[in-house]
């Protein structure tokens, strides 16, 4: 009888269904699993230790970079981190403009995991529609930021300007003409608000669209039913967090159970899923796009009734306006110093977690009263969520790793750091 | 909100009365400072006591306090930072447990207590060099195969000390030691007084 063995083997780092730059060493029985070996850190860059090296202000753009798919996710749990510790008010306008810029990422997050799932699992046209819509959102982004993705919007303090009273509209090209330019600027008309808010009425029709292709799919259901189930004990024990979590029917969420921002205010549910398989966590995740839809037209309303400042006015973190610079001295000091010194931010630690769209985001803050943080931790949920990729996957195919990869929603921005 | 967290104080207080050094509140948060050689019990004790029930270990890290305050530090060089979070009674808490020894930091491992803990801990050993007893798998996580030193101690450069090129004589990818220098436009600056050195009202 011929003598069977187990056979080890590589799979990524450059593979189109590693999500980036996963190296896995897999053990295999067969086409079975028997263990799986995630070796990450290719994408290390060492944020924390760079950002002991530069000032609170100068760290925000490097939170772009971490999970480089949800960016103001990031960069919210950063500031208020720093604000928890320097106990600055942030205005309520900017609360609601982060609570809906939180939500906008979260659906710019979602459209690229449901995209890149659906094609890993083998389906290509979700890819193609769920980009159409992220280029609206990058649109938003770039109204109020000037970047499309790494904005470096959110300032501790508030956000760095208030919303654009007018969207940019695209001009005349040689592959568009005038008739081009009026359908394509029809909804650019107004302000950025009206701009979103056309937005949210189409999308619920998008969300549709992606679930008449892929919820009663035969085939999307082969590949996802009953696939990397985990159930809510090992979830918890896992460090699973997010939509990972509630997959597996825990009603946990950051912006229910410990608000941060005017999130109270807010109305909308928690989806959960019963199996904690990966298919009741794209059921969790495409709810998730319709709740998104409802706190963003909740945040549009109230931004539209109340206008107001959106940064603190305290010259402790946010900059003097440049009308006041130019007739008070000590405003230009404080700006002058604001931005070479850069602000000191009391002794202490802190620890500020969002419900980021791939679960719980943390930042652990520890400050010895310098302008540069003494040591910055990073808790990305995708971290833990990877480390359970082995127990997830073991007695699966290799077809079933690529669907757990997908559903995990591994970037590596935030694993690797 | 606070009452809350002052039963919570009760309870870890009447929980961990011999274990807990100390037992720290601060901007909302609870801090509990233990001994390393205490980590596993206190670990146990509160993931599974009623009213504490810290079912999920939300972080690990290490923190290297050699540099604190510019050199003031007085106590134990590492720390491991556990912060915990009880999903059915919706709190948290942050355990700091000093690491007894700073020349060969070690510290029992908490895998048994939180599968979580693996990889954190091969993150803390990787980029601080502390050692977690008994640890079923402690490897190097993030950084490169063969690395030399633990970078986030704060005696490591910046800037590192090899880099990789590849060379065209050996044809193959060779380390030297680094050509770059260190720069540092904003040095770092501790202030007591008020903020920019200007007293604001």
């Amino acid at each position: 009888m011929a003598e069977i063995r187990n056979y080890t083997m590589n799979f990524g780092p450059q593979h189109p269904a590693a999500h980036g730059v996963l190296r896995l060493v897999l053990e295999l029985d067969g086409e079975v699993i028997e263990r799986a070996d995630p070796h990450i850190g290719l994408l290390h860059r060492a944020t924390e230790k760079l950002a002991e090296h530069r000032t609170f202000l100068q760290t925000v753009p490097y939170m772009d970079r971490l999970d480089y798919v949800s960016m103001m996710a990031n960069e919210h749990a950063y500031v208020m981190a720093i604000e928890k510790l320097m106990g600055v008010v942030v205005p309520v306008r900017a609360q609601y403009i982060r609570v809906m810029f939180d939500e906008i990422t979260r659906i710019l997050n979602h459209l690229l995991w449901l995209g890149a799932h659906a094609l890993d699992v083998g389906a290509m046209s979700v890819f193609l529609y769920a980009f159409r819509e992220r280029e609206d959102l990058f649109d938003c982004y770039e109204a109020v930021s000037g970047a499309r993705m790494h904005a470096a919007y959110y300032r501790p303090g508030g956000v760095y300007r208030d919303l654009p009273e007018h969207m940019p509209q695209y001009e005349a090209s040689k592959i568009h003409d005038a008739k081009d330019m009026k359908r394509m600027n029809a909804n650019r008309q107004g302000s950025l608000l009206d701009f979103i808010e056309d937005f949210t009425n189409r999308f619920p029709g998008y969300v549709d669209e992606y679930e008449t292709l892929l919820t009663d799919n035969r085939i999307w259901k082969q590949r996802t039913v009953d696939i990397g189930i985990v159930t809510p004990e090992r979830a918890l024990a896992l460090g699973m967090t997010g939509p990972m979590l509630r997959g597996s029917g825990i009603e946990w969420d950051l912006r229910k159970k410990q608000p941060y921002e005017v999130y109270e205010h807010m109305d909308f549910d928690i989806p959960v899923g019963t199996n904690g398989d990966c298919y009741d966590r794209y059921l969790v995740r495409m709810q998730e796009f319709r709740e998104s839809n409802r706190i963003i037209k909740q945040c549009i309303a109230w931004l539209r009734a109340n206008p107001g400042p959106v940064i603190s006015d305290s010259y402790k973190v946010a900059p003097p306006s440049r009308a006041t610079m130019k007739h008070d001295m000590e405003a230009l000091i404080h700006h002058f110093k604001l931005f070479t010194e850069g602000f000191h931010v009391p002794e202490g630690e802190a620890y500020a977690a969002v419900e980021h769209p791939k679960g719980e985001f943390g930042i652990y803050l520890i400050s010895d009263g310098a302008n540069k943080p003494y040591r910055l931790k990073i808790r990305a949920p995708g971290f833990a969520h990877l480390a359970a990729l082995d127990e997830m996957t073991r007695g699966h195919m290799i077809a079933d790793l690529v669907a757990i990869i997908g559903t995990q929603d591994i970037v590596f921005g935030e694993i690797d750091r | 909100m606070s009452s809350r967290l002052e039963i919570l104080e009760a309870n870890l207080a009447s929980a961990l009365r011999e274990k807990s050094v100390r037992l720290v509140c601060a901007t909302g948060e609870l801090t509990i400072e233990i001994a390393a050689a205490d980590a596993v019990e206190v670990c146990r004790t509160l993931r599974d006591r009623a009213g504490l029930q810290f079912e999920q270990l939300t972080d690990l890290c290490g923190v290297d306090y050699s540099d604190y305050k510019e050199g003031a530090w007085q106590g134990k060089r590492y720390a491991v930072v556990y912060h915990l979070l009880s999903v059915a009674l919706n709190q948290r808490v942050r355990v700091k447990a000093f690491v007894e020894d700073d020349e060969f930091p070690v510290i029992p491992t908490a895998v048994g207590i939180w599968p979580s803990a693996n990889w954190y801990e091969r993150e803390a050993f990787d980029l601080f060099g502390i050692m977690f007893d008994g640890h079923p798998d402690l490897r190097r996580i993030l950084t490169d195969y063969g690395f030399v030193g633990h970078p986030f101690r704060k005696d490591f450069p910046v800037i590192g000390n090899v880099e990789m090129r590849y060379d065209p004589d050996q044809k193959r990818v060779v380390y030297q030691p680094v050509s770059i220098e260190l720069r540092n436009n904003v040095p770092r600056i501790i202030r007591d007084e008020g903020v920019h050195g200007i007293k604001l009202n």
